[in-house]
């Protein structure tokens, strides 16, 4: 491939190349462990779902049994396996009879483990189909409705009440918007179980919930057979119930998710062990239903500076696209993050977010690649702010970027009203068509400012990536080389729910789903 | 749509500033001219037009102009208007209170507390709570700072500690014992539904049971912070948008040497 910047390509595979052993060191030590998020999906795949009279959702019940018997590292799939061939009856009921305190899982007769592998594998195959449907589903609504056009244009929701968010979804869907993100209440990354059931109260955004799921997709489908074009649903994948939200999403058909363990490390203070090893399930199951990953660097930009640290946006997302291949995730289904985050006052600073969006468009060129908008420089002057968004657009269009989360005028005054959104598309809409083949026509000066600043940016993440490398990611993060943030090892929220494997466990969705994906 | 917008008929109001009596000015004193932009729950069509109009007089504006109409989605259509503001402020009757304390930059801040406390003043700061955001804390704390205003991180008389974002309250208070801390910055970005109200008075009540709340500077900071309202909360300071690291730093160190000099238990 021809570049626009005269990147040197053989210097970008060596970084890949050191980024695979990165990624590879750190799959070393996933594989070893599981975790109580891990678990509760498993039961979730199971079809065990619903809550106990304390609104404790049955997957927690059964796992917090498992963990407080000081047995869950065999395995949730072992006991409610085990405990249907003593019974006769499915994991759900299983559950409930656990939740009522009429069985003891740990008590029981056991049975050996190749019975247990093959009375819960009926339940196994079940969830795949059920995944591959919704699959089908969305590859059926693209093939007819069509979708979008790329840079597709990504919108949030966040009114707190899962209704009334279905109004401003469809609404955007309507304008023009492409992607519709619920965005979650504050602090559920940090809730060690998923709520049950239609939410109409929450903090700065709505609550990620199966049913709340179910309720924003049937109605992106209808306004997408409106519009006629296919209505993507977008939450989030992170925090402390990665996996089960991934689960949720791949029966619940939906689209987009963001998944990043360095994000949640980094900015919710998660610890690392726990994310990683949550991290890898994750992405296997939305590798396996087909759905967008989107990662976080964008947000290195937002706590550290936007052009001195651009090269640690570059390193962390050639390790992430490491991470999410070992995971069966295609290139095509990783919406790596950026963003357009520099300080406005920063002279040809327009030239630099050029030339460092091209430069993720060159080395990632199957990627959806996600562009996000300023926040960190916005301040409430939301005429000012109607430019600078427009800068933005200008470059996703020009670059090719593929998923597209417009600004906000009210950022950082307010979640956006309905008025916010339509300005936001018509503003983009306007640029997309009006700059559309910017890109093909306009080429960069040979060793100008543009080019020179891509091949730096390079450079340094090569340094950095061979730091990593020595010191290991685990390490290199408690020296607080992303966003200037230092994590330990053993800090953070989650490590008590971290277990190495015991000799009983098994978990064949991985292999099950890292295969189907291949075919 | 635009009738009036080149009106020539003669405006027979005071064109002279009269500080007790302020209207919004556009070209004209006292044209009390108003931008205004909102979205009824209508679809569009003449009667929303009105309904907007109407709206805009009961608001106070005379001679409402919509400029630019568009229905968002079936039921909801977005206006943009201009009209003049009937109503007028006593600006010399205004009392609003403010952090009292003279602003110096880094260097001054630092040479201050070098001279006249004598050893680094030890801060720590978190957006506590459920509170995600960094963005605040950050823009006072880190290294970095803040268009062009370094962080406390920064300054050589400070030990400033950062932890982040979603910092329980009780963590948040163990740190501060543990290191002694001599002020105490807490930043709040989300206030849907107040939740940073009942996040910052619990932090109040819990330094008051621990004992500790007359032992330190106590300061809140965020978008919708002013210092009235920190001072309601009980907190000694609050500092809100368009605030920087040398802001607060000034404060803390005249504070600091005002307790300590004069210190009375308040």
């Amino acid at each position: 491939m021809d570049s626009k910047l005269g990147l040197d390509f053989k210097k970008v595979a060596s970084a890949r190349a050191i980024s695979a052993r990165i990624a590879e060191d750190v799959q070393t030590f996933v594989e070893g462990f599981t975790t109580i998020a891990v678990e509760r999906t498993l039961c979730r795949l199971l079809g065990v779902d619903g809550v106990d009279k304390n609104d404790v959702p049955l997957p927690n019940v059964v796992t917090d049994f498992l963990k407080e018997h000081g047995v869950l590292d065999q395995g949730a799939l072992y006991y409610l396996g085990n405990a249907m061939i003593v019974t006769g009856k499915s994991p759900l009921e299983i559950a409930e009879l656990l939740a009522k305190g009429e069985i003891d899982l740990t008590r029981l007769a056991f049975h050996p483990d190749e019975e247990i592998h093959n009375v819960v594998h009926p339940f196994l195959v079940n969830a795949i189909q059920k995944i591959q449907a919704n699959r089908k589903r969305r590859e059926h609504y693209i093939a007819t409705l069509g979708e979008g056009s790329k840079p597709y244009i990504y919108v949030i929701v966040a009114t707190g009440n899962i209704y009334e968010d279905v109004v401003q979804a469809q609404a955007a869907a309507r304008q023009g918007a492409d992607i519709i993100a619920v965005i979650r209440t504050t602090g559920q990354s940090l809730l060690d179980y998923v709520p049950y059931g239609a939410t109409t109260e929450g903090f700065g955004g709505t609550y990620a919930t199966q049913e709340n799921f179910r309720i924003m997709r049937t109605a992106l489908n209808e306004v997408g057979e409106e519009v006629e074009r296919y209505i993507r649903l977008c939450n989030y994948c992170s925090g402390l119930c990665m996996p089960e939200i991934a689960a949720m999403g791949a029966l619940e058909g939906l689209d987009v998710m963001l998944n990043d363990a360095l994000y949640g490390i980094l900015f919710r203070d998660i610890n690392m062990q726990r994310t990683l090893v949550d991290q890898y399930f994750s992405r296997v199951i939305n590798g396996f239903a087909g759905v967008i990953i989107n990662t976080g660097e964008d947000n290195y930009l937002t706590t550290a500076d936007a052009f001195e640290e651009a090269h640690t946006v570059l390193a962390s997302q050639l390790i992430n696209e490491q991470l999410a291949l070992i995971a069966g995730i295609p290139e095509e289904q990783m919406g790596l993050g950026h963003a357009f985050e520099m300080d406005p006052s920063l002279k040809n600073g327009f030239l630099l977010e050029l030339s460092q969006a091209q430069m993720a468009r060159e080395i990632f060129p199957n990627a959806p690649l996600k562009y996000m908008p300023p926040t960190k420089f916005m301040t409430g002057n939301i005429f000012k702010g109607q430019i600078q968004n427009a800068l933005f657009n200008e470059i996703a269009i020009w670059t090719g970027q593929g998923i597209q989360l417009l600004g906000m005028i009210t950022e950082a005054v307010h979640t956006p009203f309905m008025a916010d959104r339509y300005l936001a598309i018509e503003n983009a809409k306007y640029i997309f068509n009006n700059m559309q083949d910017i890109g093909n026509e306009v080429e960069f000066k040979k060793d100008g400012l543009i080019q020179k600043r891509a091949q730096q940016v390079v450079d340094n993440a090569m340094i950095l990536l061979g730091d990593i490398e020595t010191e290991g990611l685990f390490n290199a993060l408690e020296k607080g080389i992303f966003a200037n943030v230092k994590r330990s090892k053993t800090g953070g929220k989650g490590l008590s729910g971290v277990m190495k494997k015991g000799t009983h466990y098994f978990n064949p969705f991985i292999s099950m789903m890292i295969k189907k994906n291949e075919l | 749509m635009s009738s009036g917008l080149y009106s020539t008929e003669k405006q027979d109001f005071d064109k002279n500033l009269d500080l007790k009596k302020v209207k919004p000015y556009g070209d004209t004193m006292n044209d009390g001219k108003v931008q205004i932009s909102f979205t009824l729950p209508v679809s569009c069509n003449d009667e929303a037009i009105e309904a907007a109009k109407i709206l805009m007089r009961k608001m106070g504006l005379d001679n409402p102009q919509i400029v630019y109409y568009y229905q968002l989605t079936d039921g909801f259509t977005f206006f943009n208007g201009y009209g003049s503001c009937r109503h007028e402020v006593d600006f010399t009757g205004i009392h609003v209170p403010k952090v009292e304390s003279t602003v110096w930059d880094m260097h001054e801040v630092d040479a201050f507390i070098r001279e006249q406390i004598g050893r680094k003043i030890r801060v720590i700061g978190a957006s506590t709570g459920t509170d995600a955001h960094t963005v605040g804390i950050d823009a006072i704390m880190n290294m970095k700072g803040y268009a062009g205003h370094y962080g406390l991180e920064r300054y050589e008389m400070f030990e400033a500690l950062n932890m982040g974002s979603q910092v329980l309250n009780e963590d948040f208070i163990a740190k501060a014992i543990e290191l002694n801390a001599d002020a105490l910055l807490v930043s709040q970005t989300v206030t849907q539904k107040d939740v940073h109200i009942q996040n910052l008075t619990e932090l109040v009540e819990m330094l008051e049971a621990e004992g500790i709340r007359n032992k330190v500077l106590l300061i809140c900071g965020g978008p919708r912070i002013s210092h009235e309202l920190a001072k309601e909360l009980g907190y000694d300071a609050g500092f809100t948008m368009n605030s920087y690291a040398n802001h607060v730093a000034s404060y803390i160190a005249q504070e600091m040497h005002n307790r300590l000099n004069n210190y009375s238990g308040k």
